[in-house]
């Protein structure tokens, strides 16, 4: 056993906090206030290759493994989870598709510009009756010739205003339906018939673009077909996983940050004549979230070193996403709760995490989804097949 | 015992439904994302006698009992929270205040305009160093012939931007002494609003007083007993403020309910699903609770003794089940409850208040305990 992490990772969290403290947490407030999906901090995480960080070197990549991913998400959900999200939603679900499942022609040709950032990547599974229930997908993919057609659309993509390269899972076989009948295609997003519809107006993370898109005979060339045809279900399950697990990381950085914080105003702000860090109802609370926080940790870089070590872990990614959003509230709930009017107040970075946390709980299949999935394969490993 | 509302007290009730699905409802997304007071809703709620509502009616009150008054609250809450807050500060905290030590004089020269809705009230107790601490106000009351000179700076004054009269706290010679100060006095000065998230349509402002004279006429109460003013008034409003989490989270469940049945997973609406089933019945269960300790109260208020600590308890429980419902509801919502269009979002960031306005959670732990350990003969300090 061997707790510690890499001189590499070690150096390597150092270089993401320095970037997360200059070049993120200054415009954090300004890009939730102003809707505004901040492209020139994505621009230059890409130029210092953290894009890539965990796509091997060959394709652009730096490398650094999903631990490396974990911490980039750790320190970026430390400042803004805006800017975690649009990171997340790019390397973790967008490019990661293509990693995972890309012929070597398509990690060339789609897979590089994403790791280096110079294209941005979305990942569109969700529709307005398909969102944890994947399987109920209505986008069709009809073959013509060598060309796929897509018709329908989807809700609530993460980048979906202005990815340049968009994952879209499409049935192909109705018949089938989703083991079997649903396909996964690499869609560019200026070929004719892609359109944004609308950018949704979001509680929290407002410094990402949530975008309702619509393909209209959206011709695809049939090299594009992502993995085999009829197994896009399978290849975007495992996409999922990898990003599920970096949620719990960036719910990690959020925590702590709200720890960081409590911590330091309750030592400053006095009441009734002692600060608040003398009281013990304070003290429980501080108390409480260290050790959830601790706990987060511990899970958090098991999961990335087992995936690194390729083992199995979607259930325990699972318990990363579900664990590390409710910690995350939680936290930044304690947080606002300590600073009191404060942390009510748009002034403090307070209230924006606040906002920002509760997505954790919903997005990325909701935490209900989650239990479902800890569930059914605890209970597989029983010999129980369970329904949802 | 009777568990039942009177006839009159249900018929107030559908007249407040009418009024608030009517006037409020359909305004309460626009003012939260404008950050707008309701002037217009005031307006109209003047007209109906809400303003007045527990003021007699020899001061053009409603003379409405405190029960019917938390109905009141309750049914605003339900639709938008900003109005009930907004209407309880007006009501409880200032009107009551002077209804209940003011002299014959005050009441007279008062209550009748803001009953009338012609001047709206603002509560200005805490300091940016004082919330819940009577003893570290910072603000001044000093006696100067006829008249009392005001030096302070006062925070989250809530009504503070729409107020025609401030029910000010200061320290005077003899302990903390409450004044009643026009919005136009001199050397009062309205400043920041605090952007807040959420009750964004109530204004917190906080307030200036340089060289501010008011006469020694407009002191209410005896000198040096204002902090019972203070915190009569709050207990008042820990009741209201209790009734406002009993609306929102029945609005929260109701929505969520109605969703449930709509949105289909897996083949079946998610009102099928034992974990959607769990948590709008939690959610419901906690409601009930809540709906029995907040009419309670209300009835205590009405018996004319002591509530103080059934106060504590209500605004305790009422604002823990109103953070926890709404947090709930807005989950099996999913995405739809994140966006802000639709109402789950706005309920869920107004709710978040109340385990802070009127005195933070903590704080009546430490009221609700004090009562406890006092029958043991300890005394607690918070």
């Amino acid at each position: 056993m061997d707790f510690t992490f890499s001189p590499e990772h070690v150096a390597l969290r150092r270089m993401i906090r320095e970037f997360a403290e200059t070049e993120v947490a200054p415009i954090a407030a300004e890009i939730d206030r102003e809707h505004k999906v901040p492209h020139d901090v994505l621009h230059k995480l890409g130029q210092i290759g953290l894009l890539g960080v965990c796509f091997p070197q060959e394709y652009g990549g730096m490398g650094a493994g999903e631990a490396g991913y974990c911490i980039l998400m750790e320190e970026l959900g430390r400042v803004c989870t805006s800017t975690a999200t649009n990171v997340g939603a790019h390397i973790g679900i967008g490019a990661m598709a293509i990693h995972l499942d890309g012929s070597e022609e398509q990690k060339r040709k789609y897979l590089v510009p994403l790791a280096r950032g110079e294209k941005m990547a979305a990942f569109g599974l969700t529709e307005s009756n398909a969102g944890s229930d994947a399987a109920n997908i209505r986008t069709r993919a009809v073959r013509e010739g060598d060309s796929w057609i897509l018709d329908g659309g989807k809700v609530y993509i993460t980048n979906g205003g202005y990815a340049h390269v968009i994952t879209v899972m499409a049935v192909t076989d109705p018949a089938l339906g989703a083991r079997g009948g649903v396909t996964a295609f690499i869609v560019e997003t200026d070929w004719p018939g892609f359109k944004v519809a609308r950018e949704e107006d979001k509680m929290g993370i407002r410094g990402t673009s949530t975008a309702e898109l619509v393909f209209e005979e959206l011709r695809v060339p049939h090299e594009n077909v992502l993995g085999k045809v009829g197994e896009g279900f399978v290849a975007f399950m495992r996409s999922l996983d990898m990003g599920r697990l970096t949620l719990g990381a960036a719910g990690l950085g959020g925590a702590q940050a709200a720890l960081e914080w409590s911590v330091r105003w309750a030592k400053t702000r006095k009441q009734f004549g002692t600060e608040l860090a003398n009281k013990q109802s304070v003290q429980w609370m501080i108390a409480n979230l260290a050790t959830e926080i601790e706990a987060l940790r511990s899970l958090v870089y098991r999961v990335a070193w087992m995936v690194d070590a390729h083992q199995p872990f979607t259930q325990l990614a699972a318990m990363c996403k579900m664990y590390g959003s409710e910690v995350g509230s939680r936290a930044i709930d304690v947080a606002l709760q300590i600073h009191g009017g404060l942390g009510y107040t748009r002034d403090f970075p307070i209230e924006r995490a606040f906002r920002d946390a509760r997505i954790a709980e919903i997005f990325e299949g909701t935490n209900e989804i989650q239990r479902i999935v800890i569930a059914s394969n605890i209970f597989r490993d029983y010999g129980v097949r369970i329904r949802p | 015992m009777d568990f039942t509302f009177s006839e009159e007290q249900e018929m107030f009730r559908s007249m407040f439904r009418d009024f608030s699905a009517k006037e409020v409802a359909p305004k309460a997304e626009e003012i939260d994302h404008q950050e707008k007071p309701p002037l217009d809703i005031l307006r109209k709620a003047a007209s109906q006698g809400f303003l007045g509502a527990t003021l007699p009616e020899d001061y053009v009150g409603a003379a409405l009992d405190y029960v019917s008054y938390a109905l009141l609250i309750e049914t605003l809450a339900h639709d938008c929270m900003s109005v009930a807050v907004t209407l309880a500060t007006h009501v409880s905290l200032v009107a009551m205040s002077i209804l209940e030590t003011g002299t014959e004089a005050q009441k007279e020269e008062w209550l009748p305009p803001l009953a009338a809705g012609e001047m709206i009230g603002a509560f200005a107790l805490t300091e940016p160093d004082a919330g819940s601490d009577a003893a570290a106000l910072q603000a001044r009351a000093t006696p100067d012939g006829d008249e009392v000179v005001l030096e302070g700076v006062k925070t989250w004054v809530a009504n503070g931007g729409i107020a025609g009269l401030f029910l000010v706290f200061a320290q005077g010679p003899q302990g903390v002494e409450a004044f009643l100060v026009p919005q136009d006095t001199p050397g009062l000065t309205v400043g920041y609003r605090e952007p807040t998230l959420g009750l964004r349509s109530v204004p917190f402002n906080t307030i200036y007083l340089e060289g501010c004279r008011v006469p020694v006429a407009n002191r209410l109460g005896e000198p040096g007993k204002g902090w019972v003013i203070a915190q009569r008034a709050q207990d008042r409003m820990a009741v209201a403020l209790a009734a406002a989490g009993l609306g929102v989270a029945r609005a929260a469940v109701e929505v969520a309910a109605q969703f449930a049945t709509e949105r289909v997973q897996f083949g079946v609406p998610i009102a099928q699903k034992q974990a959607i089933q769990s948590y709008v019945a939690e959610a419901h269960v906690e409601v009930e609770a809540l709906r029995y300790l907040v009419y309670h109260a209300a009835w205590l208020v009405d018996q004319g003794g002591e509530f103080s600590f059934d106060a504590s308890v209500v605004k305790n429980f009422g604002a823990r089940v109103a953070r926890s419902v709404t947090n709930r509801m807005l989950q099996v919502l999913g995405g739809y409850g994140y966006m802000e269009d639709y109402p789950m979002a706005r309920k869920y960031r107004d709710a978040r208040a109340l385990g802070i306005i009127g005195g933070p959670t903590e704080l009546y732990h430490v009221r609700v305990a004090q009562r406890i350990f006092s029958e043991w003969n300890v005394e607690i300090t918070p």
